[in-house]
């Protein structure tokens, strides 16, 4: 070792591996939804590319989770992103390409991209009011 | 580095060592690569997590949940449940980790971390301790880069004193006095030493340390040396403590192939280099006289002093020797500043303590408190009580050179100053707690029994005194006590104090002392009615058999396993006196409470 700059790259090429070590409150949130219809339609797959996609943009405090039938299986695979302190978001019918948009303009950028969300996909689930 | 989703972090300390977290790591790993997940999970060997007690202990991030007492049978329902679906096996967790509403409480919540603060302790079950990156990662090192490349060795160890920071071995001297002193003696070769043989009985802070955060100790040592001009470092480790000697070495391997040990550290031209010793596990090597003695290769023992090892140390040089616990705490005053830690404690003990806990208490473990933590908050908060709900009689501190504390001062803030001031001592963090079950003069009989074994016999006070002493509890305990044994005991334990030579003789009286100053009346009931009130001492014991209560039904005779009980049909049975051995079986087996222990 012959500078602080040298631990320094260390440093940020390390931090990564330890920051999912840690309660955290900010952040984003992303909850794929793993039943076995998520699976069946590639959820597995989807829950990569945001892992994926995080790495590859640097994204240090995003969580991804798993979790049961979300309860739209037709819309399948779907994933919830809560962003600290709004409304959480349900996306259907993901692909990677459709996550990497989720990560550049919601998770970056905050906005959410709607033509994805449950919403703007016509169905009877939303109209239960649950989702 | 990849990014994982989940981090599975085992505790691969001793205690969870010894309970079979390695083979779960094994097993885990399988488990993971027959799901097919390896890519998503990350599996860690970490250092002590604290809560021993319930170990082998994993927890899983990002949900933190905290599995406990976990079997490798358990682990192919949490990979397939946790990891693959997501879903948190419930009933594996650590019972306290789960809220009242179902949900699981963050690591802050749960009763023993709660009061807790962690500074020497911060890595420990948090990083991988083989891997030097991780510890980087957490900053490590960035402590000794700013030192070399901001400060003078002055302005260190004027840090450190600013600090507050006192010995963590039991003395509590000044930390950055003791650099200053080093610094300033005259000579061209000096040395950094590193105290790391733990020798009081339950006491394993150090151990802990050095298995779960290796480098912060190195960094540490490095720091000592550019401060006082030193450029070669040891550390003194008991070599039954195989887990702490591999890690070491793969730390020390590590740092130094990454430059962090060796010539020219940062390009500041500055040298250092850490060597490991290891001791053959005799308690008076802790004494830092002998120690040097046993790094030099002679026999462990102590010489008198002066002239002192800042002085005349290591090789007749000016030596630096600090313990395990006070150098984790130094990269976290270099990095957060003096007046940080200063603001942490009470107003002449500054900074963190860690403790081993032990004893009659519910979760045995290590913890790191806060200096000024009243002892109540640790039996009771973060100790989690006492098990069966017995009353607390005592906690012992400082093992064989401390005191005991009684239950009139269970409010006492823990600090330097208060337990000297109730006749025990800080020493180096063992803490065994005793409910009412417990005999005082047994407990002091069990000290002296151990001063007695590892008092290295240079000097007659501390060889023959301490003998003395012992054959005199001896005799309490067995009922042969006479009147005049306690002002015998008080005469030989003052001489020794005053005339032994080195701190094991000069405080091995000290937990006599203390039982005598607040628990007299067991010391006078031994001596004088023959009993002992805990109902420990053998001795004074005799079984009953109560005629009323008795039924005849001879289960007593049946179990009693030398036929000390005899009797017939329709009268109560008795015990024979000269041939019962008190193993208290009869007691056990009475189905109608008819045998009493008095």
């Amino acid at each position: 070792m012959k500078s602080l700059k040298e631990l320094e790259e260390i440093r940020n090429r390390t931090l990564d591996s330890v920051g999912l070590r840690k309660d955290r409150s900010s952040g984003a949130r992303v909850v794929v939804g793993m039943g076995t219809c998520g699976i069946a339609s590639g959820a597995r797959g989807i829950l990569l590319s945001f892992i994926e996609e995080a790495r590859v943009r640097n994204i240090t405090d995003m969580t991804v989770v798993q979790t049961g039938c979300i309860g739209a299986c037709r819309l399948e695979p779907m994933a919830e992103v809560f962003m600290p302190g709004s409304e959480k978001v349900t996306y259907v019918n993901l692909t990677s390409e459709k996550v990497r948009r989720i990560i550049s303009e919601h998770i970056v950028n905050g906005k959410s991209v709607d033509e994805y969300t449950i919403g703007s996909s016509v169905g009877d689930t939303a109209k239960q009011g649950g989702i | 580095m990849d990014l994982y989703r989940s981090h599975v972090l085992i505790c691969a300390g001793t205690g969870c060592t010894a309970s079979g977290s390695l083979s779960i790591f094994d097993v885990i790993n399988e488990e993971i690569a027959k799901n097919g997940i390896q890519k998503e999970i990350k599996v860690v060997k970490t250092g002590c997590f604290g809560l021993c007690e319930v170990g082998p202990i994993m927890i899983v991030y990002p949900e933190g949940a905290f599995y406990s007492r976990i079997k490798a049978d358990d682990i192919p329902e949490i990979v397939s449940e946790h990891l693959v679906k997501g879903r948190v096996v419930k009933r594996l967790l650590y019972h306290d980790s789960i809220a009242q509403d179902d949900t699981i409480k963050s690591l802050n919540e749960v009763g023993f971390y709660k009061k807790q603060m962690r500074i020497a302790l911060r890595n420990c079950g948090f990083i991988d301790p083989e891997n030097i990156e991780e510890y980087i990662a957490v900053d490590g090192y960035s402590a000794l880069g700013k030192v070399l490349s901001e400060m003078t060795p002055n302005e260190v160890i004027e840090t450190i004193k600013a600090s507050g920071l006192r010995g963590r071995g039991g003395a509590g001297f000044s930390t950055g006095v003791k650099w200053g002193f080093a610094a300033y003696a005259p000579g061209d070769i000096k040395y950094v030493c590193c105290n790391g043989d733990e020798g009081d009985p339950g006491a394993f802070m150090d151990r802990s340390i050095l298995e779960g955060d290796p480098h912060s100790v190195l960094e540490a040592m490095a720091i000592a040396g550019y401060s006082i001009g030193s450029e070669q470092g040891y550390i003194y480790v008991r070599a039954e403590y195989p887990i702490a000697i591999k890690r070491l070495t793969i730390a020390i391997a590590q740092a130094r192939q990454y430059g962090l040990l060796g010539k020219d550290i940062f390009g500041s031209g500055f040298n250092f280099d850490v060597e490991l010793r290891l001791g053959a596990g005799a308690f008076v090597c802790g004494e830092e006289t002998a120690l040097m003695a046993s790094i030099e290769g002679r026999r462990g023992e102590p010489r008198p002093r002066p002239p002192f090892p800042a002085i005349k140390g290591v090789f007749g040089e000016p030596t630096l020797l600090n313990n395990v616990e006070t150098y984790v705490n130094i990269p976290s005053i270099i990095l957060n500043g003096p007046e940080w830690f200063a603001s942490i404690g009470t107003q002449k003990s500054h900074g963190t303590k860690v403790f081993a806990l032990g004893g009659n208490i519910n979760n045995t473990g290590l913890l790191e408190i806060p200096m000024g933590t009243t002892l109540r908050e640790i039996v009771y908060d973060v100790g989690g009580g006492i098990p069966g709900d017995k009353k607390f009689k005592a906690a012992q501190t400082g093992g064989p050179s401390g005191g005991c504390i009684p239950a009139a001062h269970l409010d006492i803030p823990i600090d330097y100053e208060s337990l000297e001031s109730l006749g025990s001592m800080m020493g180096s963090g063992g803490m065994i707690v005793m409910d009412e079950n417990t005999c005082m003069v047994d407990i002091a009989r069990f000290f002296l029994d151990f001063t007695v074994d590892e008092s290295c016999g240079k000097c007659p006070p501390c060889r023959i005194g301490t003998k003395r002493m012992l054959e005199i509890l001896n005799r309490i305990t067995e009922g042969k006590g006479k009147s005049g044994d306690l002002e015998k005991l008080q005469t030989l334990a003052s001489t020794i104090k005053a005339a032994s030579l080195c701190g094991l003789g000069q405080t091995a009286p000290n937990p006599v002392l203390s039982t005598l100053r607040y628990f007299k009346d067991e010391y006078e009931a031994h001596i004088d009615q023959k009993v002992c009130v805990a109902g420990t001492c053998k001795a004074l014991l005799r079984f009953i058999i109560i005629p009323e209560k008795c039924k005849s039904c001879a289960i007593c005779a049946k179990a009693c396993p030398v036929d000390a009980i005899s009797g017939e049909r329709k009268k109560p049975y008795l015990i024979d006196q000269v041939k019962c051995i008190k193993c208290g079986v009869c007691l056990e087996k009475c189905p109608f409470d008819a045998i009493v222990k008095r």
